[in-house]
């Protein structure tokens, strides 16, 4: 574990990058997955559609593919994302959001976008008929109905198969990794590659500081959980 | 009817998709690199026991190349052996064990990336690998290294109107080059900040439509991607490191060490080398350099 101890800064900044992908794309993702959700159950029918056609559209497509349109598609068509550019130093490194990680981000949170208006939508299903009936009788616009009285409860709902999503998002941050954001995954492959003797420890410390990342999320997911229960 | 039409929509996406991953166009083809005819008696050649005796009774060899590196090693799309000065060296090494270099059904040029060197050769899964291999101490701590056959340096692939003259330039920005490799620790230790790829094709690519400043690796592999983009980009600076290419073996047959260098001795001597160097990376303004001194074979 030497191997590991001496690279630890690496290690961390590259963590540190795995987990600024995962908040910023799991934030908008949630953003984004809500407003496709509410326009999937809304009143309006263009916007139903669309909602179906892009949900149906990204879940079929592999995640890779959706990071190399953003990646090198989209920049070919001179599509760029350098209007983000910030590097924060730290002791270890820098910390460098820059357009290939802004790609990433964007690519990230467009591919779950799709997953979390699905749980969302099993979670407005889960509200029943009656509560969205009452709020419509009481005068509530279909922005209210959703604000005040479906979208709170149905949340509560959403919880568990939302943590879901968003641990797979976690995960799935590796695949930026592969089109060239110095995340946990690609210094991983850089201290293989230099330390081909220890490959063993370096995946094994790797996958336990996943298994750490995706436990504190699943542990804090649960108490939410267990919170929203008594309401 | 409606499931022809959906079949058809995925083919559309899935070339789509094929075409945006894409590198570059594929090179110009070479001239067919040197003529190398295996060596027809081996009965004897080798001693009994060794891997080359193995090879050569069996002959079949496995050889790791790189097959995204104009020059050096690449495969052109529709042939079936890659093209370069890394392949034209191993074409040397599998003739002198009587072995056709040029029958595929006897030799497999397998791909071997940057990241995955080492582990093929530690599972035996090629003999040999020429894969713009750089010689470093922690590598032959797991595997054989031995050569070199080509001294290179890094130098800097920046878009033509670029006003990028060194590395020096290039301080706190991006610089692209392939993960694992010795280039990107060297960009780092520069004090720019690498950006690891997969391929250096999507290095080239990052460059020509500007996510990244520049990209870095050695000044032979810099030189064929430019020439792929024809003019959108071009080669400048100094070497700023020094790159000693050569052989990997496994470690656990530490025979092939004497017998690389003896082939590659003979080639330097006997002008193959040199006949290599002028089909791939040689041209008309490029001066054959001296061939490198190989080092000792360790005990």
């Amino acid at each position: 574990m030497d191997v590991v101890w001496e690279n630890r800064e690496a290690i961390l900044i590259g963590f540190t990058h795995t987990v600024l992908l995962f908040l910023i794309a799991g934030i908008g993702s949630l953003l984004l997955g809500t407003v496709i959700a509410a326009m999937r159950v809304g009143p309006i029918g263009v916007l139903r559609v669309a909602a179906v056609i892009y949900v149906s559209l990204v879940r079929n497509t592999p995640l890779l593919m959706v990071l190399l349109l953003f990646r090198y598609g989209l920049p070919k068509l001179n599509i760029k994302f350098d209007f983000v550019d910030i590097v924060v130093p730290t002791t270890a490194g820098d910390i460098r959001l820059n357009n290939i990680f802004t790609a990433c981000v964007i690519g990230l949170s467009i591919y779950t976008a799709a997953f979390v208006a699905e749980a969302i939508r099993s979670g407005i299903n889960a509200v029943p008929l009656g509560q969205a009936e009452a709020a419509r009788a009481i005068g509530l616009p279909f922005g209210g109905v959703m604000r005040e009285v479906i979208l709170p409860q149905a949340f509560r709902a959403t919880v568990p198969p939302l943590a879901s999503v968003q641990i797979a998002l976690i995960k799935n941050t590796t695949v930026a990794g592969a089109v060239g954001v110095v995340e946990a995954f690609n210094v991983m492959r850089s201290m293989t590659n230099n330390y081909a003797g220890s490959r063993i420890e370096i995946f094994i410390a790797f996958a336990l500081i996943f298994v750490v990342l995706v436990e504190v999320y699943s542990f804090a997911a649960h108490r939410l959980e267990r919170r929203w229960r008594i309401a | 009817m409606r499931r022809l039409k959906f079949g058809m929509a995925a083919a559309a996406l899935l070339v789509a998709g094929s075409t945006l991953a894409g590198c570059g166009d594929a090179g110009e083809d070479g001239d067919g690199g040197v003529d190398v005819s295996a060596e027809d008696d081996c009965d004897g050649k080798f001693d009994d026991g060794t891997p080359m005796a193995e090879l050569a009774d069996a002959g079949s060899i496995n050889v790791g190349v790189k097959y995204d590196q104009p020059g050096l090693g690449f495969m052109d799309a529709g042939s079936d052996i890659p093209t370069g000065f890394d392949v034209e060296i191993a074409k040397l090494l599998v003739a002198d064990l009587c072995i056709d270099p040029e029958d595929t059904d006897a030799v497999n040029y397998e791909e071997t990336i940057s990241d995955n060197r080492e582990p093929y050769l530690e599972s035996g899964r090629v003999d040999l690998v020429l894969a713009s291999y750089s010689i470093t101490d922690e590598r032959r701590q797991i595997v054989g290294q031995t050569g070199p056959y080509m001294v290179t340096g890094q130098q800097i692939l920046v878009p033509a109107d670029s006003d990028v003259e060194s590395i020096a330039d290039l301080k706190g920005e991006e610089v692209c080059s392939a993960a694992g490799s010795t280039s990107l620790e060297n960009v780092n230790k520069e004090g720019a900040v690498g950006v690891p790829a997969e391929t250096y094709g999507q290095c080239a690519e990052d460059v020509a439509n500007g996510t990244v400043p520049a990209m870095s690796t050695d000044g032979s592999i810099l030189l064929g991607l430019a020439a792929q983009y024809d003019g959108e980009l071009k080669v400048v600076g100094d070497e700023f490191s020094e790159e000693r290419i050569g052989v990997g073996y496994s470690k656990d047959e530490p025979e092939m060490c004497e017998w690389i260098n003896g082939v590659l001795e003979e080639s330097f001597e006997n002008g193959d080398w040199e006949d290599a160097f002028n089909a791939t990376l040689g041209g008309d303004d490029v001066e054959v350099p001296e061939p490198p001194a190989l080092d000792e074979c360790q005990a």
